[in-house]
């Protein structure tokens, strides 16, 4: 039956049959939730009872109440070490990509903390900043003794502590990349440029950086967005305590602590605004120097 | 007719896939005991032990003890009802799991009532289990979570409060007297400080619950059982100076303020904690007494770890007893029979309250602990707390969640802490205030209604 249909209505009827898995897959498990939480946004609901419409009240409260968005400063934090873990992670892959001693070695130890589960991570760096833990020992060592603070116990360096640990988490997965992404420059260009004269960083101003700049680009997105939306890491450290708490955290405690579902999903929602608006604005920037 | 053909194999491979989505939710709508009049907690207990019989899922929230204690529990409860197939299922944060699956009909078939859930809502979700009158003569606590006269779930036990404390460290440091009064409690502290190397109080800030347990000793500092559901609901601002509230976490604060707390609260664990109070490390811990045999089993010197009330300036020292958990039945549940009978065993026969949970057991029958008759003869009181009145049940709860204070949570026991040792620009009183505000905004929202 089926070879007597034309090319191409079995070929549609082929798409069909293949598509239909996944989205079903991408319904069930995204846009049913999504929609679900758009609904549970407009209501006051308590995970419990009954849901109650209340139109856009919730979005009314998380706009007027100055505490619910003062909690964005602490992104600043994630996202300026963002910057740093994309440079580091740059610098890297482009040394590692040239002729290095221990390369493997060295591109294991930069990858491996991407592969830690995150609550081994705030766990072992938990242990890493109590007073006399590890950093507090190699500073000792290294003669800066006298900088040794509560690096979780002081407000004022708690979250460049861990927006530290992040960094120190996700380089190895934006030097993962930027490494594919340097290693499909073929070898006959540098050799070329090495004929001409380049040092290594013409090389890397004029070669790597130009080639890859759709990936740095991608990286910075997923960068950006992770650093509005951090959340692993200082809820398993501090639970957000001491001035930590990102709106991530601030969502799910007012879901789950203070039972007010309907408010933790409008909060939700913005946030999944903002990241669509920011994603947009940095997609339109990249691409008009295209 | 081709393209008939080709609309109707998208049709089928469409038809295929919902109804493999179908498929996986299907429910079932046949409850047992239907159709007689009596309820199934009366009918059960006339059928013959080896007539009760089915596949039980059993929900806890003890991740330690599910994979030894509770394997012994379901033997045990084998020798009386041997068809019945008990599985258990461990939860590690009971209160955040249980609510998602609640929006569905599979829950377990014997589970706890979080305490999330509204008590206006419990009978949606739980069996009945008996009219209030008939089950207060049998168990104590089982008036908090009643709807309307029915119970919906029996206490796995009911614990009390207090500071746990290390002898020896105290000895060490020259106390010779047990501290009864805030100020000799601090004065003891003080002592440790000096005499010792141990740390005179852990908070256990970093886990955060711990400091929750606090909140269990107000009606010992408030020295008033009608304290906490009764004369608190009469006041919008229950956080004044005078108050048993402020009163209370006073003592944490300056206790904090002083330093006489563990050097970097941020980074503490508490599973350590345990082994470091055992080994004389800590002195104190505030904590329900649940607590006092995991923290004499977590090293040698079990015999050095003992219990005292929380110090308090009011008249009597109060214990107040406390349920923990609400053991309850699932309403949509097809074993009924076989979980009334693990709940009627595990109450009864399990001993878990006493061993596993370091309170006493909810039901009247079962005679006090040994730990607690001595502390009864020294003149502590164990008492109930009174039950809110009828028109006000479950209005402190709502008041509590609207104004996000947070009674029995920790992110504003935090703040206290942080604020005493000096994280924050807020004194005690400035906190207090906040409390005040946010409490007296929820209360004229829902009491002015």
């Amino acid at each position: 039956m089926f070879s007597k249909l034309s090319y191409k209505s079995q070929r549609n009827i082929i798409i069909v049959a293949f598509l239909i898995v996944p989205l079903t897959l991408l319904g069930t498990f995204s846009f049913l939730p999504v929609a679900n939480m758009f609904w549970y946004s407009l209501t006051e609901w308590n995970g419990f009872s009954d849901k109650e419409f209340i139109g856009l009240e919730n979005y009314k409260t998380v706009f007027t109440d100055p505490e619910y968005f003062r909690v964005f400063t602490v992104s600043l934090y994630y996202f300026f070490g963002t910057f740093l873990q994309m440079s580091l992670a740059l610098y890297f892959a482009t040394i590692l990509s040239f002729k290095v001693r221990m390369k493997n070695f060295f591109k294991g130890v930069i990858f491996f903390p991407y592969l830690l589960n995150g609550v081994a991570i705030g766990f072992m760096f938990l242990l890493f900043f109590q007073p006399d833990g590890g950093l507090d020992t190699i500073l000792g060592l290294v003669g800066l003794g006298d900088f040794t603070t509560h690096w979780l116990g002081n407000p004022d360096v708690i979250n460049i502590s861990l927006a530290g640990t992040s960094v120190w988490r996700y380089m190895g997965f934006n030097f993962i990349i930027f490494l594919g992404a340097i290693s499909s420059i073929p070898n006959d260009v540098y050799e070329a440029s090495e004929i001409d004269g380049a040092n290594r960083w013409h090389q890397f101003r004029y070669i790597i950086l130009p080639s890859i700049k759709i990936i740095v680009s991608l990286n910075l997105i997923l960068a950006i967005s992770g650093a509005l939306s951090a959340f692993e890491i200082p809820y398993i450290m501090t639970g957000g305590s001491n001035g930590s708490a990102t709106f991530v955290i601030q969502t799910v405690d007012t879901a789950f602590k203070y039972g007010k579902i309907g408010l933790a999903s409008a909060m939700a929602v913005i946030l999944l605004f903002i990241v669509i608006i920011v994603t947009a604005v940095q997609r339109k920037f990249f691409s008009e120097d295209d | 007719m081709l393209k008939l053909n080709q609309k109707l194999l998208v049709f089928f491979a469409s038809m295929l896939v919902i109804v493999v989505i179908a498929g996986c939710s299907s429910d079932s709508e046949e409850g047992s005991g239907e159709g007689s009049d009596q309820p199934t907690y009366e009918t059960w207990k006339e059928k013959d032990p080896e007539e009760i019989e089915g596949d039980l899922t059993v929900i806890t929230h003890r991740t330690d003890i599910v994979d030894t204690v509770y394997q012994e529990y379901a033997k045990q409860f084998n020798e009386i009802y041997p068809n019945v197939n008990v599985n258990f299922e461990a939860l590690t944060d009971y209160g955040g799991e249980i609510m998602p699956r609640m929006n569905t009909e599979d829950y377990g078939d014997v589970q706890y009532i979080p305490v999330q859930v509204p008590i206006e809502d419990i009978p949606n979700f739980f069996e009945p289990m008996g009219t209030l009158e008939d089950m207060q003569e049998k168990y104590l606590g089982v008036e908090e979570r009643q709807v309307d006269g029915t119970v919906y779930g029996i206490p796995i036990a009911l614990t009390y409060t207090g500071v746990i404390y290390n002898k020896a460290v105290f000895e060490e440091a020259g106390i010779t007297e047990l501290p009864k009064t805030q100020d000799e409690f601090i004065v003891a502290l003080e002592k440790v400080k000096e005499n010792t190397n141990a740390v005179p109080l852990y908070t256990n800030y970093a886990a955060g619950w711990p400091l929750t347990q606090w909140e269990g000793a107000v009606t010992t500092t408030a020295g008033n059982v009608d304290y906490y559901n009764v004369d608190m609901l009469d006041d919008p601002t229950p956080f004044d100076q005078g108050d048993p509230h402020y009163e209370h976490y006073s003592l944490m604060y300056e206790v904090a303020e002083k330093g006489l707390i563990e050097e970097d609260p941020l980074t503490t664990d508490w599973e350590a904690s345990k082994v470091r109070m055992n080994n004389g490390e800590i002195a104190t811990m505030v904590l329900g007494s649940w607590a006092l045999e995991q923290i004499q089993g977590a090293g040698e010197n079990a015999d050095d770890i003992g219990m005292m009330a929380f110090p308090t300036d009011a008249e009597e020292t109060i214990f107040s007893l406390g349920a923990d958990l609400n053991i309850s039945i699932n309403k949509n549940s097809e074993n009924k029979d076989a979980a009334f009978a693990w709940v009627d065993w595990f109450i009864h026969d399990s001993g878990y309250s006493v061993e596993q949970a370091g309170g006493i057991s909810a039901s009247k029958d079962i005679p006090l602990p040994d730990a607690l008759t001595t502390a009864q003869e020294e003149g502590a009181q164990f008492e109930m707390l009174t039950p809110a009145p009828d028109d006000k049940q479950g209005l402190l709860d709502e008041v509590d969640k609207e104004s996000e204070v947070g009674l029995w949570l920790e992110p504003n026991k935090k703040i206290i802490i942080e604020a005493a040792i000096g994280n924050r620009d807020e004194t005690y009183d400035d906190i207090m205030k906040s409390w005040n505000e946010d409490w007296s905004a929820a209360y004229e929202e829902i009491v002015g209604e």
